[in-house]
């Protein structure tokens, strides 16, 4: 479907914003590039709309080159970070404009009109000023514009970076519903994983140019490829490896830890130990013998609803070191305070060992 | 009780300085009764040279409006989409030809394209011509070219400031939609733009409509405009009612375009407040990078070539090598001189007046400022149509009424600081005023929980952040005061001209010493003015994008 073969973009000599990106997106797939701010997520979506041009490289859509397509003629939808609704005109109209720059007659263009306003639960919204929509309204009119001539590949710049929270996951929800049943092919940008989980098919973690791991979320979840990769999923336990023991027991400052059979990677230097924070069990030991037992004491306890989280303190290990686990509220009478000793069960078959980034 | 008094002082400025002068105009020009109102009127309407003076009037401005777009527009693009090195030079030369008085810029544009102009003198010797091949002078040409000069700063800073806040996604989002850059110009930034670029061609047009110094000094007897008309019929003929009349028919013009002005303003200014960034970017390709240098390049050939040449001709002897002569004449009372006192004297009138002007101008318009700022405050609603009125009000059309309404006063040279004022006022009020409305109040709320009484808050918040706002209104007062031409030509008293003066009465004179010192005298006006742009441009506020 789409193909973006080794690209290369610089802004300024000493600033090298995409470093050779190679990318291959199916047909009908929603594929997310994930990445900090800066680290040309935006700009490698700009050079597939054309707006922006690669130094080296090539974007392939359907199989034939576009690279030196102007944006104009690529039929490559995009919404903007801001939606870029037309202010000079109203709902309408902004929906119709691609059809009108397609050349659509009068009569198909509103009728496409009709049904886009549909498809995005805005019907009657069609003479509103876009001025006077509020931000959720304002994202679905943009959507509703960009999808109407039926672009051949969807590109969305952060599309719900500017709304409130609840607003987010609820338009999320109806993205991605529509998304799939018009079996659009998209790529869209965020720097926000909970989006990225909650739209994507496959997420492409970007850092300073270049892709860290292209996957799908489940297996991108349970197995980041780096240490980055891993602190930008939001995992904070990641226990520097002091020294492998046998291929798969690894020593820790916090332990030995022997690891699964399949976890067993190579001896690489820098590598460290990744505990997910709902790898631990509190209270009463599990029968399974994959769990080792760690004994500590409560740092900091913090309320969070369905789930309350724990730093812990290993004993013996120096202050600074705490790591960070989380536990179902439900059923517990009370939860450990400050200062409090406490005693788990860590799941080994949960822990895998990341590279150094 | 106090701040009563306070706000009070801009008002009766405007009643007794502005209001009071334009009723004696109505007076004179309607007389005592109904009947002899409309005999005068239709006496007027019928005189020769009425509808003659208004169709020219109204055509040239017409004409340079269009010309100052085509020119403008262009540029304006170049300014809201690029940044480039000389970007910042590049607006400061663009504030050059709205500040510098017309009588520095029409002898400038004769010492260049005049009839003995540098340029007919490089050509002619270069081709070897007997006559010189450029012939403006005396024409149409010269003087809607001077107006383009003029005015493009306007259409720049007006268009080119509300292109640059224009999100150049929505350019992206058509292009991205399957628009081609042309049918992206049409179709989403032309239309975007179109009120911006009305509401700067309503101001050129203002502008030129009530053109005086430039007409007067370079369209010598053939062409006139209702300002020129007006000044005729009061000095040359004294025909005080048809002066009169002829200022009521421009009034009711320039306050028609005002008040159109003000609508689309405050249209545009509403859009604007949603989105404050400029969004200018480096040029991308050769291509870009050409028509940025092409800009750049006109512009400082378009403002800096005039005036060097007026600077040149002024130390050149004809057409023969440099001279001082023209200055040390300056310091001269020559017999056959139509000066009273040496020329130079004009120089000190100039600066004492300049400093008068800001004594006045700058209290009151800080003053009308804070009456401005109150949200729903009596004072406001009474100033601010009040403060708007004299920027629709021609300068010859005040000085006229103070000839009419001031009576004894009217030999006082008080007189020019105070017409000077009443110009300078509003400008003064249009730079402070933003920097006060963005003035946060929470941080005169921080100071007075922090224990600062109200004249020591305003010690320490107010007056350190409005220092720089408060150093362009002085600076603008001056050089506005400085150039003063229309209505001091009628109020000065003879023994004590001004730099304009001197500059226009040694032009009207025959004789190439006379025209030495008019250019002498303008470059030193020319001097004077670019070093108050100078410090308008060194304190210009860090968003200096916003024009």
């Amino acid at each position: 479907m789409l193909e973006v073969r080794t690209i290369h973009k610089r802004f300024a000599p000493d600033k090298e914003v995409l470093q050779g990106v190679s990318l291959t997106v199916e047909p009908q797939e929603i594929l997310c590039l994930l990445g900090p701010s800066g680290c040309g997520k935006s700009t490698l979506l700009r050079i597939i709309a054309g707006l922006e041009r690669a130094d080296q490289g090539r974007v392939l859509l359907n199989g034939s080159d576009i690279t030196e397509t102007p944006a104009h003629r690529r039929n490559v939808g995009l919404m903007f970070q801001d939606y870029a609704l037309f202010p000079h005109l109203n709902v309408a109209e902004n929906i119709a404009y691609g059809l009108r720059m397609h050349g659509a007659p009068a009569s198909e263009r509103r009728r496409r009109v009709e049904e886009m306003l549909a498809l995005v639960n805005l019907e009657g919204y069609a003479h509103r000023s876009v001025d006077d929509l509020s931000g959720g309204e304002q994202q679905r009119v943009a959507l509703a514009r960009t999808l109407a001539p039926n672009p051949t590949l969807l590109l969305l710049d952060e599309p719900v970076a500017n709304l409130d929270r609840l607003l987010r996951e609820e338009l999320l929800e109806a993205l991605r519903r529509i998304l799939k049943r018009l079996h659009v092919t998209t790529i869209f940008v965020t720097h926000d994983q909970e989006e990225a989980f909650a739209l994507a098919d496959r997420i492409a973690v970007m850092r300073a140019g270049r892709l860290e791991q292209v996957d799908a979320p489940a297996p991108l979840y349970r197995r980041p490829a780096n240490t980055f990769v891993a602190a930008f999923l939001g995992f904070r336990n990641l226990l520097p490896i002091l020294e492998w023991r046998d291929v798969h027991a690894v020593c820790t400052p916090i332990g030995t830890f022997e690891l699964p059979e399949r976890d067993a990677a190579h001896p690489a230097v820098g590598a460290r130990l990744l505990i997910p924070p709902d790898a631990a069990v509190l209270d009463s030991a599990p029968s399974s013998a994959a769990h080792v037992p760690l004994v500590g004491r409560v740092v900091a306890a913090t309320f969070r609803g369905s789930v309350f989280r724990l730093q812990v303190a290993p004993e013996g290990s120096k202050e600074d070191s705490v790591l960070y686990f989380e536990f179902r509220t439900r059923g517990r009478e009370r939860l450990p305070v400050q200062g409090e000793p406490v005693r788990l069960w860590l799941d080994t078959a949960q822990m895998c060992v990341v590279k150094e980034a | 009780m106090m701040q009563a008094a306070l706000y009070a002082l801009p008002i009766l400025f405007l009643t007794i300085f502005y209001l009071y002068p334009l009723l004696a105009i109505l007076r004179v020009s309607f007389g005592a009764s109904l009947t002899e109102a409309m005999e005068q009127a239709s006496a007027a309407l019928r005189a020769p040279g009425f509808w003659r003076v208004l169709w020219f009037t109204t055509w040239q401005a017409t004409v340079s409006t269009l010309l100052t777009v085509l020119v403008g527009l262009p540029l304006a693009g170049v300014f809201a989409r690029f940044d480039f090195p000389g970007r910042g030079v590049m607006a400061a030369l663009l504030t050059v030809p709205f500040v510098m008085p017309t009588v520095v810029v029409a002898p400038a544009f004769l010492a260049l394209i005049g009839r003995n102009g540098l340029l007919n003198v490089w050509l002619q010797r270069l081709l070897h011509l007997d006559a010189p091949p450029i012939q403006l002078e005396q024409t149409i040409w010269l003087i809607l070219l001077v107006h383009v000069f003029y005015n493009v700063a306007i259409v720049i800073r007006t268009v080119g400031g509300f292109w640059s806040t224009l999100p150049p996604t929505l350019a992206e989002a058509a292009a991205a939609l399957g628009a081609s850059p042309r049918r992206r110009f049409w179709t989403v930034t032309a239309p975007l733009l179109a009120p911006s670029l009305v509401a700067a061609s309503l101001l050129v047009f203002l502008f030129c409509f009530t053109s005086f110094g430039v007409i007067l000094i370079l369209g010598g007897l053939r062409f006139a405009t209702l300002e020129v008309e007006i000044y005729r019929q009061a000095v040359s003929y004294f025909n005080l009612p048809m002066a009169a009349f002829l200022s009521i028919v421009q009034l009711f013009f320039t306050f028609t375009v005002m008040a159109l002005y003000t609508r689309v303003q405050a249209r545009l200014s509403r859009t604007l407040r949603l989105r404050r960034r400029a969004f200018a970017r480096r040029p991308a390709s050769w291509r870009q990078w050409a028509v940025v240098g092409l800009a750049l390049a006109a512009t400082f050939i378009g403002v800096l070539s005039p005036l060097v040449a007026l600077a040149v001709r002024s130390f050149t002897l004809g057409d023969g090598g440099p001279t001082l002569i023209y200055y040390q004449a300056l310091g001269e009372n020559l017999r056959q001189s139509a000066f009273f006192a040496p020329p130079i004297t004009a120089v000190r009138n100039s600066l004492v007046y300049a400093l008068a002007t800001l004594a006045i101008s700058l209290p009151l318009g800080v003053i009308a400022s804070y009456a401005l700022v109150q949200p729903r405050s009596r004072w406001a609603a009474i100033l601010d149509p009040l403060l708007l009125l004299p920027l629709g009000t021609s300068a010859v059309t005040l000085g006229f009424g103070y000839i009419v309404a001031m009576g004894p006063l009217r030999a006082s040279p008080w007189l020019a600081p105070v017409a000077h004022s009443l110009i300078a006022l509003p400008f003064v009020v249009r730079t402070f005023l933003p920097a006060l409305r963005a003035l946060d109040q929470r941080l005169r709320e921080a100071a007075s929980t922090l224990g600062a009484d109200p004249l020591r808050r305003w010690w320490t918040i107010d007056a350190p952040l409005l220092l720089r706002a408060l150093l362009i209104s002085a600076a603008f007062a001056f050089a506005i005061s400085l150039g003063e031409f229309g209505a001091t030509l009628l109020i000065a008293r003879p023994d004590r001209p001004t730099m304009p003066l001197v500059i226009y009465r040694a032009l009207s004179q025959p004789g190439l010493m006379n025209y030495g010192q008019a250019l002498a005298m303008s470059t030193i006006l020319m001097v004077s003015t670019a070093l108050s742009i100078l410090l308008i441009e060194r304190f210009r506020l860090p968003q200096g994008e916003e024009f």
